[in-house]
């Protein structure tokens, strides 16, 4: 893998609580930026990258989802669950801030820290280039950019056009419907890799909070000592699905809709 | 209901498990949670039983590595057990020649474990008008043997239909001796299937069609095609099995082409026979 594009992957969330299926993203990521797959749909520019790390970043409180547990407890699930990973790991940078923090902000320090890092530790004899860092998503996460309100769109220009995103497909959600219609989107197509995820795993966090409510069983979708932490603190109840109920998502209070 | 009255129940798993995945778990996870949630059954024991070699599938690597998998899979399950009698077997054996001989077997340990009604139960013969063994506290004190039901995907039930595949006698004595567990996927009609069939709607009370409201198809099939291609397999599987996978090179071109020319086991007996 030598001459290629160090890599860094991050993904911004809930985490609420982390499951098999959000790690799952990072291996995805990993083989399609890798090109391990001959039959990748999205041949360009994959296969240049080699990467080196992957943060997971839990949303602050602030964030005002309904049904978000406070970041302590998303951050400690995290952490255990990613005990076993080699490369990934867990940043609680986003949570500590003070006020909800927009992605790019998040990406704008994790690649200023990342851009550090490298120009301190850089032997002038091996010839990497500084690690790029882009954003892992979902498909759903698509389809966000177009929700009024919820995204600057020199933001979105940033994340993407600066960037570049890293989305995974999920279930019957078509990622490049979304990137059609948006001309945003469509111009910085070259700077978004799509990942097939051909087995069809719709297991998320809502559906685990949901058994949890109803006292049903939610093993092997999330590792056990993450399932051991959320019956030790009790975590995930009717009164924890009611938390911000009447409350407006933060993005859309603090910014105002463009003419 | 107190839990005397409830019905125990064993869940039997036979398959491949080639390899065993985060899917086959949750199977046994679901189908405890839907019978337990009836108020009827308290599930006692799940049981993993891997197909033998002789089975002849493509693709079926060694029992003794599926077995191993399967043993590391269920670790720290506090209910689920891998049962190696099956695939110990030097002839492919039916399904329902597995599930009588563990419903025997579990017919036999409840017997072992009430000595005391047992002895009870001979001296009532011996004393025809004995008042002692007749009442009811010693009546109620031997519990009945927990129920077998076969667990299964949707796809099982369908292959009833599939000809020479299954003995017709075979199918009456686990939908109606025993029982089934059925998950079914969303999106698609459990019962027009069992209405379809005379066998299975006539011992509809046995089948317990298990929703599975969210889509997982984790399928070994896709696990081994990752493995072939180089690509990450993590959190499908348990991390112990993806491990021992990774450590002894299982799954491979090669070894996807296991039996390719070797016709199935039951269609080999079953079409020869006629």
């Amino acid at each position: 893998m030598a001459g290629r594009i160090p890599l860094v992957l991050l993904a911004c969330g809930s985490f609420n609580p982390i499951t098999h299926q959000h790690m799952r993203l990072f291996e995805l990521a990993r083989d399609h930026m890798h090109q391990t797959d001959m039959l990748s749909l999205s041949l360009h520019f994959a296969g240049l990258y080699r990467v080196v790390g992957g943060i997971v970043s839990p949303v602050g409180d602030n964030y005002g989802k309904q049904g978000l547990v406070v970041s302590k407890h998303r951050l400690a699930m995290a952490r255990l669950a990613l005990q076993s990973s080699d490369w990934v790991s867990v940043d609680d940078w986003e949570s500590q801030q003070a006020d909800w923090t927009e992605t790019v902000v998040t990406m704008r320090y994790h690649y200023d820290h990342i851009a550090a890092q490298y120009h301190n530790s850089k032997d002038p004899l091996t010839a990497s280039d500084v690690p790029q860092l882009k954003l892992l998503c979902g498909a759903d996460f698509m389809d966000t950019f177009k929700v009024p309100g919820l995204w600057r769109d020199d933001h979105v220009e940033e994340v993407v056009g600066r960037f570049g995103l890293v989305c995974v497909s999920r279930g019957s959600l078509q990622p490049d419907r979304a990137i059609h219609e948006s001309d945003l989107l469509s111009r910085h197509r070259q700077r978004i890799f799509l990942v097939r995820e051909w087995v069809h795993n719709e297991i998320s966090a809502t559906e685990v909070r949901r058994a949890l409510r109803r006292g049903q069983s939610i093993k092997y979708l999330l590792p056990d000592s993450v399932i051991d932490y959320i019956r030790e603190h009790n975590l995930y109840t009717q009164d924890s699905e009611m938390m911000n109920k009447e409350v407006k998502l933060r993005p859309l209070t603090m910014q105002t809709i463009q003419d | 209901m107190s839990s005397q009255e409830k019905t125990k129940v064993v869940l039997l798993a036979c398959g491949s498990f080639n390899p065993i995945t985060n899917m086959h778990l949750r199977m046994f996870e679901l189908a405890r949670d839907h019978l337990e949630d009836t108020g009827r059954y308290r599930v006692v024991k799940g049981i993993i039983s891997p197909v033998g070699d002789s089975y002849k599938k493509k693709g079926l690597i060694e029992a003794s590595h599926r077995l191993e998998m399967a043993r590391l899979a269920t670790l720290n399950s506090d209910w689920i057990t891998v049962d190696d009698w099956e695939s110990q077997q030097l002839e492919w054996v039916e399904t329902a020649k597995v599930v009588r001989h563990h419903a025997e077997l579990i017919s036999s340990e409840n017997n072992n474990d009430d000595v005391d009604t047992v002895k009870c139960g001979k001296r009532r013969k011996l004393e025809q008008n004995t008042i002692i063994c007749q009442s009811s506290s010693y009546i109620n004190t031997k519990e009945d043997p927990p129920r077998l039901n076969l667990l299964c995907g949707a796809d099982v039930l369908e292959s009833f239909g599939v000809p020479n595949l299954w003995k017709p006698e075979d199918i009456e004595e686990i939908v109606g001796r025993y029982g089934v567990a059925c998950i079914t996927r969303c999106g698609s009609d459990p019962e027009k299937f069992i209405n379809q069939s005379d066998v299975l709607y006539k011992h509809r009370k046995n089948i317990h069609m298990v929703r599975e409201w969210v889509t997982n198809e984790i399928s070994a099939t896709h696990v081994r095609r990752a493995l072939r291609r180089g690509q990450s397999v993590r959190y499908l599987l348990p991390d112990p099995v993806a491990r021992y996978i990774q450590e002894h090179s299982l799954y491979s071109v090669e070894s996807e082409q296991k039996n390719d020319n070797a016709i199935l086991a039951p269609f080999q007996r079953y079409t020869s026979a006629n």
